[in-house]
């Protein structure tokens, strides 16, 4: 597993407070985790605090799973 | 009218995160204050406070026994503890499997007195230094008074009245007040009743610092708290949360339910006189309290204890055994009254519904909690038994609660054994 997601998954573990397995690359933050749409909110900022990188409002709409939010960040981050 | 009965407690106190380990501590005699470790007291005026305590602690409080992971991240601490105490309180009462038809007429009214000040406090900086686009999106909704109530309807399915009193330091005491109302007047079947606060936070001991409320015997924070007593100086802040579920009489008889008192009195009332002092006569408190007798249709000989709002505050304990000398005459020979903020401090919103549920449990075991650090009554006090120190073993029938707030709010509640 690359730096980034273990990064990513341990900051969604935080926030969702949901088990360290659950969080797979597939995993759905709405479906498989547990989260509404604040939460994804929430987990956006969070990913742009810790990596440094700005995540406009379309692109956030557009992270749906683990995987998503991954690959936006290893293409954007400086 | 149809009748209301008490069916459930729920408590975190800064002496005990549950009903039975908080009340052996007050009768016991112990102080929950200390000094503030929840944040750097450097350059605050008072450094004390009532915490409570964290969950390695002998009578600690651990959040995650009831409330979600993710919940806890989102709300303040008010919230945490308004929703632990909800739960202990229906579980208590042994409904938290009521089915649909059941959920439909059982409703939440949990108040505060000051809501999400911590949360406020920080966010507010997060705004200014990093932008509004930095600011939580669960801001809003972590903060907001009635968010108790939102958050306990939503984890039991209660979908009956859902109301939050805010009326400073009378909160908890309307609450359930108002609540009670509710199911007499058939707008419920159960109501989980009360009021929380936590506002233990560098904004929060400053303001009330800054309004002269507060105790500064910083150097002997369990001697700080001392209503009645000729040196008190002020009030010390608590925190925590109590809940009662209330419940209609032939409802709670009909499922063999556990009951362990009666609301038969309720007393409001306006100063309508100043902002923070509370009027000169005890005109307000003593409207309140008579209001409560009235409904409970008692005379002032038929209460055995009064639980007092007796902050620690020179000028408000002076006025409610004022008003309570002028109602009760010849009666305040045989009652007795103390202030259980003198052990856990006054948890604002929260103090009249944890008070109270401390009154039931007087009803319960028949025993008074004391009036700490009372070394030399005021001389008002003459002829009135404080409970000094130790509590005390009596005969306990009905039982009177004061809670008096910001604003010039008044609250009273009569509690009997069924």
């Amino acid at each position: 597993m690359s730096e980034t997601a273990e990064r990513v998954k341990k900051i969604v573990v935080e926030h969702l407070g949901v088990e360290a397995e659950k969080v797979t690359e597939d995993a759905s933050f709405i479906d498989d985790l547990g989260a509404d749409s604040l939460d994804i909110v929430e987990l956006v900022m969070a990913f742009e605090e810790e990596f440094g990188v700005e995540i406009p409002d379309d692109a956030a709409e557009k992270i749906a799973t683990v995987k998503d939010a991954i690959s936006y960040i290893e293409a954007n981050k400086g | 009218m149809r009748r209301v009965v008490v069916t459930g407690l729920g408590l975190v106190t800064p002496l005990g995160a549950d009903v039975e380990t908080a009340w052996a501590n007050i009768l016991a005699g112990k102080s929950g204050a200390g000094q503030i470790t929840r944040f750097d007291t450097t350059g605050q005026k008072c450094t004390i406070a009532c915490e409570v305590k964290p969950a390695d602690h002998e009578y600690g409080f651990d959040p995650n026994k009831r409330v979600d992971h993710k919940v806890q991240r989102q709300v303040d601490p008010f919230i945490i503890f308004g929703i632990d105490a909800a739960g202990q309180a229906i579980e208590d009462a042994g409904l938290t499997d009521m089915t649909l038809e059941e959920r439909y007429r059982a409703g939440v009214s949990i108040g505060s007195g000051i809501g999400g000040l911590p949360g406020i406090a920080s966010e507010s900086l997060v705004c200014e230094n990093k932008g509004p686009t930095r600011v939580s999106p669960h801001f809003v909704h972590g903060r907001l008074i009635n968010l108790i109530s939102g958050q306990v309807s939503i984890k039991y399915g209660l979908m009956g009245p859902n109301h939050a009193v805010v009326t400073a330091c009378s909160t908890g005491a309307h609450a359930i007040g108002d609540a009670a109302r509710m199911i007499a007047m058939d707008d419920a079947d159960v109501m989980l009743a009360g009021g929380a606060e936590g506002a233990i936070c560098p904004l929060g001991i400053a303001g009330f610092a800054q309004a002269k409320a507060l105790s500064t015997r910083n150097d002997a924070p369990e001697k700080a708290s001392r209503p009645y007593d000729k040196d008190r100086d002020g009030f010390v802040m608590g925190e925590g949360a109590g809940v009662v579920v209330l419940e209609e009489y032939e409802h709670a008889k009909a499922r063999g339910a556990k009951i362990y008192a009666e609301v038969i009195g309720y007393g409001l009332s306006g100063d309508a006189y100043h902002v923070t002092a509370p009027h000169p006569e005890g005109s307000g408190a003593f409207r309140s309290m008579q209001m409560a007798l009235k409904k409970a249709g008692l005379k002032p000989e038929d209460i055995d204890y009064i639980n007092a709002h007796g902050t620690s505050t020179p000028m408000g304990d002076e006025l409610e055994l004022g008003a309570v000398r002028r109602l009760f005459g010849d009666a305040i020979a045989d009652v007795s009254m103390s202030s259980t903020k003198s052990a856990i401090g006054h948890l604002l919103g929260g103090a009249g519904a944890v008070e109270a549920i401390f009154c039931i449990l007087a009803l319960r075991d028949q025993i008074v909690p004391p009036t700490l650090n009372l070394d030399n009554p005021s001389d008002s006090c003459t002829g009135v038994d404080l409970v000094p120190h130790v509590a005390k073993k009596r005969q306990v029938r009905a039982v009177l609660n004061n809670s008096f707030g910001f604003g010039g709010t008044n609250a009273s509640l009569i509690l009997r054994a069924v």
